[in-house]
């Protein structure tokens, strides 16, 4: 056997693997005459090229495959992380957006060359709309965060043309409840606005009361999450939105959990007037580490003035870009958005088709409330009744063994799992938040429940196993603590 | 093609375990009224091999550029791709992870994003990078808003140089309107920045001078005078950048920017229609706790092995709530891998052999062009890397159309993102173009006008509609 296991040792970086001379990819002779470049850039000329790495092919090609199995995607295991919807992607959405007619595209082309480009963006519009039952739907947010963002400064824009009555004050306030995700409070700071926090009642959801104490003539919008982070239909949600509009404030649903009422129920009747959509959620698009994701923002009526520019256009059979829009936010991307993933949710809708998508709401949901009548006995359960996409625990009977959540997140990967969200949200002590997504086999639920509950076993006869987990992955628990102390952000020679 | 793996058995036994008899039942917290009660008004399901038919009529529907010869760029370009690039970043482990919080079985997602830092670093001279942000666009704004955060309290403007890309300056506006920040156009003057003009315009007032290099069109602005006029003002320097030119030219990190932002689309990443690409912004060690988006950093485990993790989280939103430096969460994670990707397969002799033929191709079509009668280059006296600007005796349109016949894309008519810019095409030419198709460009070109010289009225604009058609982006300034 060799002295390092191959498996947990370090995987030098890219540039120790470097070898001065060594080329991956070589271009063509240059075809033209040539200037000398010292006439031509003066004293724009640098001395020597950035010192990227000098590798061959067959390098390149190995280091970074060897990379890949050290990462975890929904292609390895089941990943129950809250909150994430971390869906199967279909391979056919990769392949169509991969067409050389549409990945060849540039954004600059003119309409005349784009039109089916144009077409699809339309349909994807329209499809969102149908959806939400919103008005209007802007592509052009990259990411769920970047919605929220787009969202805010329309209800901004919105709220400075509707103007204030002499005495009052403007709208800064932006409500958000205790269970929101963090996005919610930091877009509606940078977008100028103050927060103020509702809290959730004895059952998980928005106190009704606390609401109506907070609302005021400075209210701008609620920024609700429904279902809510605790997987809690929010009921009263329509005499939520009663209490906000009169007190003349815009109802801004984080679509972060659509996957529960795809297709059963629609933001517009529930009362929201702007809603954004994860496509990298719902719309099965993949994750990519981190992203990129697409964060479209649907629209009532009195908001749409308010969307970015451009919007797509039909005219007859005739796509066109509407740039002409006086009362436009303006732009929050130089582009139309993340066209990629926007071809890859276009190809998902078509996959499933009407009933399709109803079925995604109506298996996610009987996969999270399957996992949370199996898992109870063992793990605490905050609000034990009847949830929608997915369900949050407590590590409450393990901390009593010295076990928190984290740790039980941990030692999931030694079992082969990818772990729950944990510590969030913030309103449940020690949370596993859990997300078995409609993708999931009742078989591949089984197991993860047998893991789980194999952990609460070792937490209360063999706690350290627990606490020092993970055993089995390339590397055991990392020093945060020392990554911020002595900050190693970039490799350095020596 | 639901993607669904149940059968009726499993859903039977699932509903019995819940205690509830139809699935209906588990919706009973969703009011009565609010439920749909009719089914969605969208087409059914369909099969792989329609779906595929569907999307793949609508692609053959566009005359994609990266299918054609082309000259067009502003911000976007036609670069070529290794083929190692795609093979390698559509690896499922990559493309289907998520972002690495749980860092013990997200090691190889780490690392490709500390090689990206370091790569970005490189490229920009700069001593910390951040691990992406959406695109170019919505980088300049974050620059800006990082030099607002760091600058004094009575300095809240942003002074614009004009060869800034207009689609950024929107982004810009429309990310600061609301907030207490002006944003401040500079003159120009020959293409570049008009720099006594820039002398009155940064002010104490000025967080920072956001400057374009090369700018949007083309051309090379004197970092090095732009960097000393913010100085003696104290005034902080935001520099967006094509990374390929850093091939060739002095990195802004060396001349003293203070955040280096831009746009990654050139470094391996499909033109796409408009995106997924990638945003990245790059700053000095002492500022890092301004830093918009995610960190990634070195470490060690318990046992002492050299290990990756997220880092200086307090920064970010999912910690620090409405004070995070930016809202930022999903971001382009991906992309920057890519671009990690194509990166290593160029090296050091790959990039700077690109910006290379970028520049002795580019120059190369500009004379050519230039020496057709009637056309000339609109900013002689300021050297451009791999695109520039021409006056041309027929409108853009028209040329672009003729091209378009032709299976060429042609240039950019600059009066599409900038008014003032009006009448000016802005040609780029990737390594990618060879000589004979930069000789058949011109060639097309040369015969629009003569033909034009012999029956004016065939080349003239059509009236109406037909012209409205190609003012596809008006957007001019203000």
């Amino acid at each position: 056997m060799p002295d390092v296991d191959p498996r947990t040792a370090s995987v030098s970086t890219i540039f120790e693997l470097s070898r001065p001379g060594r080329r991956a990819f070589r271009l063509p002779v240059l075809d033209v005459p040539e200037k000398p470049l010292g006439e031509i850039f003066s004293g724009h000329l640098a001395d020597d090229a950035p010192a990227l790495p000098e590798v061959s092919e067959i390098d390149v090609v190995r280091h970074y495959t060897k990379l890949s199995t050290r990462s975890f995607g929904v292609d390895t295991g089941f990943y129950p992380l809250g909150s994430c919807t971390m869906k199967y992607n279909p391979k056919v959405n990769e392949e169509a957006a991969r067409l050389a007619g549409l990945a060849g595209v540039h954004p600059l082309q003119s309409e005349d060359d784009i039109q089916g480009l144009l077409e699809l963006l339309h349909r994807l519009e329209r499809s969102l709309c149908e959806l939400s039952g919103m008005a209007r739907v802007t592509l052009q947010p990259a990411a769920g965060a970047h919605g929220e963002f787009t969202a805010m400064l329309m209800i901004r824009k919105a709220l400075a043309e509707r103007g204030q009555s002499p005495g009052e004050k403007p709208r800064r306030i932006v409500l958000i409840p205790d269970s929101a995700h963090g996005t919610n409070p930091a877009s509606a700071a940078i977008a100028g606005f103050e927060m103020i926090e509702v809290k959730s009642d004895g059952r998980g959801l928005v106190d009704l009361d606390g609401l109506r104490k907070k609302v005021s003539s400075e209210t701008a919008a609620f920024m609700l999450t429904n279902p809510n982070t605790l997987g809690l239909f929010e009921e009263n949600v329509v005499e939520i939105a009663r209490i906000v509009h009169e007190a003349g404030g815009f109802m801004y649903l984080d679509g972060a959990n659509l996957n529960a009422f795809l297709g059963v129920a629609r933001p517009a009747e529930m009362g929201f007037d702007v809603v954004h959509f994860n496509l990298h959620k719902t719309f099965s698009t993949p994750h990519g580490g981190g992203g990129p994701g697409a964060g479209p923002v649907g629209v009532a009526e009195s908001l749409v003035p308010y969307l970015p520019v451009p919007l797509v256009e039909k005219e007859g059979d005739r796509y066109r870009l509407d740039w002409d829009r006086p009362k436009s936010i303006g732009k929050v991307h130089a582009f139309y958005g993340n066209v990629g993933i926007l071809i890859r949710a276009y190809a998902y809708i078509r996959s499933l088709g009407a009933e399709g998508l109803r079925r995604v709401a109506e298996i996610a949901t009987l996969n999270a409330n399957y996992l949370r009548v199996k898992l109870r006995g063992r793990y605490h359960l905050p609000y034990d009744r009847i949830c929608q996409h997915e369900a949050v625990f407590s590590a409450r009977n393990q901390a009593a063994h010295g076990v928190k959540a984290r740790d039980i997140a941990k030692r999931l990967l030694d079992y082969g799992f990818y772990a729950p969200t944990v510590y969030f949200p913030l309103v449940v002590e020690e949370a596993l938040m859990i997300e078995p997504v409609e993708t999931e086999s009742r078989e591949e639920i089984d197991r993860f429940v047998d893991a789980m509950t194999a952990i609460a076993d070792e937490a209360e006869n063999n706690p350290d196993v627990v606490r020092t987990a993970p055993h089995t992955t390339p590397v055991r628990r990392l020093d945060d603590t020392r990554a911020v102390r002595e900050p190693d952000l970039r490799w350095k020679a020596g | 093609m639901t993607y669904i793996p149940h059968t009726q058995d499993d859903i039977q036994a699932m509903l019995a375990a819940v205690g509830v008899s139809r699935i209906e039942d588990l919706f009973g917290a969703i009011p009565e009224g609010l439920r749909l009660a009719r089914p969605l008004d969208l087409p059914p399901a369909e099969s792989e091999i329609e779906v595929l038919r569907d999307i793949s009529a609508l692609a053959d529907r566009n005359r994609a550029a990266g299918s054609r010869s082309s000259f067009l760029g502003g911000g976007i370009y036609d670069h070529a791709i290794p083929s190692v690039v795609p093979a390698l970043a559509g690896r499922s482990e990559f493309v289907t992870s998520y972002t690495p919080y749980q860092a013990e079985i997200s090691q190889g997602v780490l690392q490709t994003i500390y090689e990206f830092q370091t790569m970005v670093c490189e490229l920009t001279g700069m001593e910390a990078a951040n691990a992406s942000l959406y695109d170019g666009g919505s980088a300049v704004a974050e620059g800006a808003m990082m030099a607002l955060r760091l600058a004094a309290d009575d300095r809240h403007r942003v002074v614009v140089l004009p060869g800034v890309n207009p689609l950024y300056r929107r982004v810009l506006e429309t990310y600061v309107e609301g907030l207490p920040v002006q944003v401040v156009d500079a003159r120009m003057d020959g293409g570049a920045v008009d720099l006594t003009d820039l002398g009155k315009r940064v002010s104490s007032k000025t967080a920072c001078v956001l400057v374009q290099y090369p700018n949007w069109l083309g051309n090379l602005e004197p970092l090095t005078e732009i960097i000393s006029i913010a100085r003696e003002r104290g005034a902080r320097v935001v520099v967006s950048l094509d990374p390929v030119a850093m091939g060739l030219l002095k990195r802004p990190g060396d001349l003293g920017a203070d955040i280096v932002v831009g746009e990654g689309q050139s470094l391996g990443i499909p033109m796409s229609g408009g995106g997924p690409y990638l945003g990245f912004l790059a700053a000095r060690m002492k500022d890092i706790r301004q830093m918009p988006g995610r960190i990634v950093g070195a470490t060690v485990d318990a046992e002492g092995r050299r290990g990756y993790v997220l880092t200086f989280q307090t920064r970010e939103q999912h910690i620090r709530r409405a004070r995070a430096t930016s809202n930022i969460c999903t971001n382009q994670a991906l992309v920057a891998l890519t671009a990690t990707i194509h990166m290593a397969a160029l090296g050091k002799g790959g990039l700077r052999e690109t910006a290379v033929q970028c520049a002795q191709k580019a120059r190369y079509a500009a004379e050519r062009l230039s020496a057709i009668p009637g056309f000339s280059l609109a900013f002689p006296g300021v050297p451009f890397f791999k695109e520039f600007a021409v006056r041309t005796p027929v409108r853009p349109a028209v040329l672009n159309r003729a091209l378009s016949k032709a299976g060429i894309v042609g240039g950019l008519d600059a009066g599409t993102l900038d008014k003032k810019m009006k009448g000016l095409w802005l040609v780029a030419v990737t390594e990618k173009r060879t000589r004979e198709e930069i000789d058949r460009m011109v060639d097309v070109v040369s015969a629009v006008v003569s033909k034009r010289k012999l029956t004016p009225t065939l080349a003239l604009p059509r009236q109406g509609g037909g012209d409205k058609r190609e003012t596809h982006l008006p957007l001019g300034r203000g």
